[in-house]
């Protein structure tokens, strides 16, 4: 029979998405968020959106990390909530892709301002809004290349930054 | 509008009545105000549902939540907006932590005024969420009904719990039309309650071949109704296997069997720890292996398979990894387990049984709940000995607590052999739970015995119900261990404080003889071993409210226990035993 031996290197700490389906009425976030803070969990990004008008569903995806044993608390917390109809696991459920939209806006002229325009390139941003002085850039990619993208501009006249948070997918024909 | 559409146009006043009485509601505990005037005006005018006026809100929700365990039904609550929601809310917690069955409806004001800081307005939902199963705001009267009843669904299935409904005052008045239960199905919310059958295969297999098998069973088996606690019986008794309970799952089985071992936990017995702590198979049924339970949590149980047997699977791999899941209703689970041990023609391991039984018994015999046996100070053990002897052989006896020594006494001392008999505060701990709780049963089951065992401290909390319990003709018992101090408190400071009683004594007592003549009751009193016989077949021959004031031993503490961060092998048997480093330093720090 299995022995539990006493826990003695603390468990890992993974990173999951989590899609949730729910429907779209008063307080739905607010009993998901309320959830996570009520019992301690971590929330490294969340979005919210309708998803199906007509049977006023929203989608949730959140990005959590914590202990394999919290993950699984997570999702049983989440499945109990009245107005949840789905939760998926989507770094359990095999493969899927996951994207972040950031606005970044960067102020400055002369060199400066030749590189920004030359890295956006690069990192395939677009540029949505243009001044003598300025550029707001439209980047979209995983969180990290976002991240570097953002690191970057640091150096040549960051002003500020706005993110989406991620959202996400399984791959291949099945749908949630 | 046409004849036909005005006949199911209603006020929503009259939408709730409606929905309450389709929903087979006969009692609601209330306390108006100006948010709910129409819904009383509309309880005036109808004679279906009766209305039971306590006095204070929170008494209310223990009222209802009383009646809903000693029933099985859903418990109705009714209280106005802002100073009566939030009064709710200690109740509401409690029936959350509990699992008990609830819908509360509150008043709110007008919908046009929602968010103004209007005249008694609070955020009900925003205050309530996290203390609820689920709320509802009705902004449109049309959205009533079917409100109302998917309240009641989600309240009763699945793990039960508290329902909210915030009603504007301008919802109640305007016009809408009625649906009935039928077409009020919520959209999303299916708790699963047939098992795996596979899951049960497997833990019918590792049950037969088990050798120090342990049944320990929750409140979640009471939850599951009494055909339950019939068919635990049933399994338990087939296999012969040894059968502990928590403080919410006492009655699940009867106390008494010899197969079971009483309740395990922080002041359970010798035999019930030992044998969680020493078993190979274990059977949880609709417990959720709470911290007061558990102790250790990474000494708990060490050389054990885990088999967890519950309706919620957010209860299941929480605080202890178990190696069988099984998510279901208690009932459906059980019938499942006993078809397939007798289908697959199971036999337990005759052997090794008698061999842990034997070992069982030698740990039964340490007789882990005496006292000292006195000639004139009453022990508050004695007191409740006494008082399992008047009540045994009746089936018509409801036991309520309040919280502290009392309580865990009471869990102890009597005699619970049927579920739904026992109702008590186990997850929150709520101090003045018992005394509204004993009102609710007592609603429920006019003619039976209804007693809360109270402390000195606790029954303060809500004792103004003592007025709802006369209005009434509730003829409730209130039998108060009164050892002038907050016991457990003073028991905890003796053992992690250095007995440092810092405001854990009961200063400024009332005299409770005249504070129950006070409210139109009777009160009685004994000081001494020879007056607790007479004091309590006078309590239970009086047909109206008694305050039984039982002038117990001050000091007495309450054993077994387990200190806080120790193992379930490292139990405390009495005051003999050396406090002294009692606590590990990291179990300081837990309640
Ligand atoms: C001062 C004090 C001391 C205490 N000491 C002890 C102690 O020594 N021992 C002790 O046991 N407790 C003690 N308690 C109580 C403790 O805090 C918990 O309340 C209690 O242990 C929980 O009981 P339970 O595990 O049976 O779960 P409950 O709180 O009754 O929960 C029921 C479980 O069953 C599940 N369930 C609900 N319905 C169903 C269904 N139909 N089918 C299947 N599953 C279902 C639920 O999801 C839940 O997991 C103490 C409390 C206080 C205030
Ligand atoms: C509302 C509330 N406040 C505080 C506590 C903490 N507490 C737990 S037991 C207890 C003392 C109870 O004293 P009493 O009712 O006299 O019971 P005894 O332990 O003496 O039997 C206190 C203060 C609680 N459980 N509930
Ligand atoms: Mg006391």
């Amino acid at each position: 029979m299995t022995a539990r031996p006493v826990l003695s290197a603390p468990p890992a700490i993974e990173r999951h998405t989590i899609s949730i389906l729910v429907d779209n009425e008063p307080g739905v976030l607010a009993r998901v968020i309320g959830l996570f803070s009520g019992r301690g969990y971590n929330i490294e990004s969340l979005t919210v959106a309708e998803v199906d008008r007509d049977a006023t569903l929203s989608r949730i995806t959140i990005v959590t990390t914590g202990t394999p044993m919290i993950i699984e608390q997570i999702k049983a917390q989440l499945g109990r909530l009245v107005p949840v109809h789905r939760v998926h696991d989507l770094t359990m459920e095999g493969p899927f892709v996951e994207r972040e939209t950031a606005l970044v806006k960067v102020a400055g002229t002369g060199e400066k301002r030749v590189e920004a325009l030359r890295l956006a390139d690069v990192f395939k941003a677009r540029v949505v809004d243009a001044t003598i002085t300025s550029f707001v850039f439209e980047i979209t990619g995983q969180g990290e290349e976002l991240d570097r993208f953002i690191g970057l501009m640091a150096e040549l006249g960051l002003v500020g930054v706005s993110r989406t948070g991620v959202v996400a997918m399984s791959r291949g024909p099945g749908g949630i | 509008m046409s004849a036909a559409t005005s006949e199911t146009s209603l006020t929503g006043a009259d939408i709730v009545l409606k929905a309450l009485r389709d929903q087979g509601v006969e009692v609601i505990f209330g306390y108006p105000g100006g948010a709910v005037l129409p819904i009383y005006d509309a309880l005036f005018q109808q004679n279906d549902i009766r209305h039971i006026l306590v006095r204070h809100e929170q008494a209310a929700l223990h009222a209802a939540e009383g009646y809903a365990r000693s029933t099985g039904k859903v418990g109705v609550v009714l209280v106005t907006s802002g100073p009566g929601a939030t009064n709710a809310v200690t109740g509401l917690a409690d029936a959350l932590m509990d699992s008990i069955p609830i819908v509360c409806l509150s008043g709110q004001v007008a919908t046009h005024l929602i968010g103004n800081d209007a005249f008694q307005e609070c955020d009900t939902t925003g205050i309530t969420r996290p203390c609820t199963k689920h709320n509802y705001l009705v902004k449109d009267v049309n959205n009533l009904a079917r409100t109302l009843h998917e309240a009641f669904y989600v309240a009763k299935n699945g793990r039960p719990g508290p329902v909210v409904i915030d009603i504007p005052k301008d919802v109640q008045f305007a016009e809408g039309t009625y649906r009935s239960p039928a077409d009020s199905m919520p959209k999303s919310y299916r708790p699963q309650v047939k098992p795996d059958l596979n899951r049960v295969e497997e833990a019918i297999d590792l049950l037969a071949k088990a050798k120090r098998p342990i049944f320990y069973v929750g409140g979640g088996v009471i939850n599951a109704g009494p055909v339950a606690s019939q068919l635990l019986t049933q399994f338990v008794r087939m296999t012969g296997y040894p059968c502990t309970t928590t403080l919410m799952g006492l009655g699940a089985f009867p106390a008494s069997d010899r197969q079971w071992l009483g309740m395990l936990g922080m002041h359970g017995t010798y035999e019930a720890n030992l044998a969680m702590h020493g078993c190979d198979v274990m059977v949880c049924i609709g417990a959720r292996f709470d911290d007061r339970v558990t102790g250790k949590v990474s000494e708990f149980s060490p050389n054990s398979v885990k088999i967890h047997v519950d309706i919620d699977p957010s209860s299941i791999n929480k605080n202890v990894r178990v190696d069988v899941p099984i998510v279901g209703d208690a009932a459906h689970v059980l019938e499942d387990m006993i078809r397939i041990w007798k289908a697959r023609g199971k036999q337990p391991d005759k052997a090794a049984l008698a061999q842990w039984w034997e070992q069982i018994e030698f740990w039964r015999a340490r007789d882990c709940l005496r006292y000292e046996k006195t000639s004139k100070v009453i022990k508050p053990q004695f007191a409740l000995e006494r008082l399992r002897a008047a009540i045994s052989g009746r089936d018509d006896v409801f036991i309520t607590t309040e919280v502290g020594q009392h309580q865990m006494w009471a869990a102890q001392f009597l005699p619970f052999d049927r579920p739904n008999h026992w109702m008590t505060s186990g997850g929150l701990g709520t101090m003045g739970y018992g005394l509204p709780a004993a009102i609710g049963a007592q609603v429920a089951h006019p003619d039976a015995l209804c007693i809360d065992v109270a402390g000195e401290a606790s029954i303060l909390m809500n004792i103004q119900e003592m007025a709802t319990a006369l209005q009434y003709r509730l003829p409730v018992k209130v039998f108060i261990l009164n050892n002038q101090y907050m016991g457990m408190v003073r028991q905890w400071q003796e053992l992690l404080h250095g007995g440092r009683y810092s405001e854990s004594y009961s200063e400024a007592l009332p005299d409770f003889v005249k504070l129950a003549d006070a409210f139109g009751g009777v009160g009685l009193r004994a000081t001494e071993v020879g007056q607790v016989d007479d004091v309590i077949n006078e309590m239970i021959s009086i047909r109206r409210p008694v305050i039984v004031d039982m002038c117990v031993d001050p000091k007495e503490n309450c054993f077994p226990m387990i200190p806080g961060g120790r193992a379930h092998n490292e139990m405390l048997l009495g005051p003999d035993e050396k406090v002294e480093n009692a606590t590990p330093e990291d179990g300081m720090v837990l309640v």
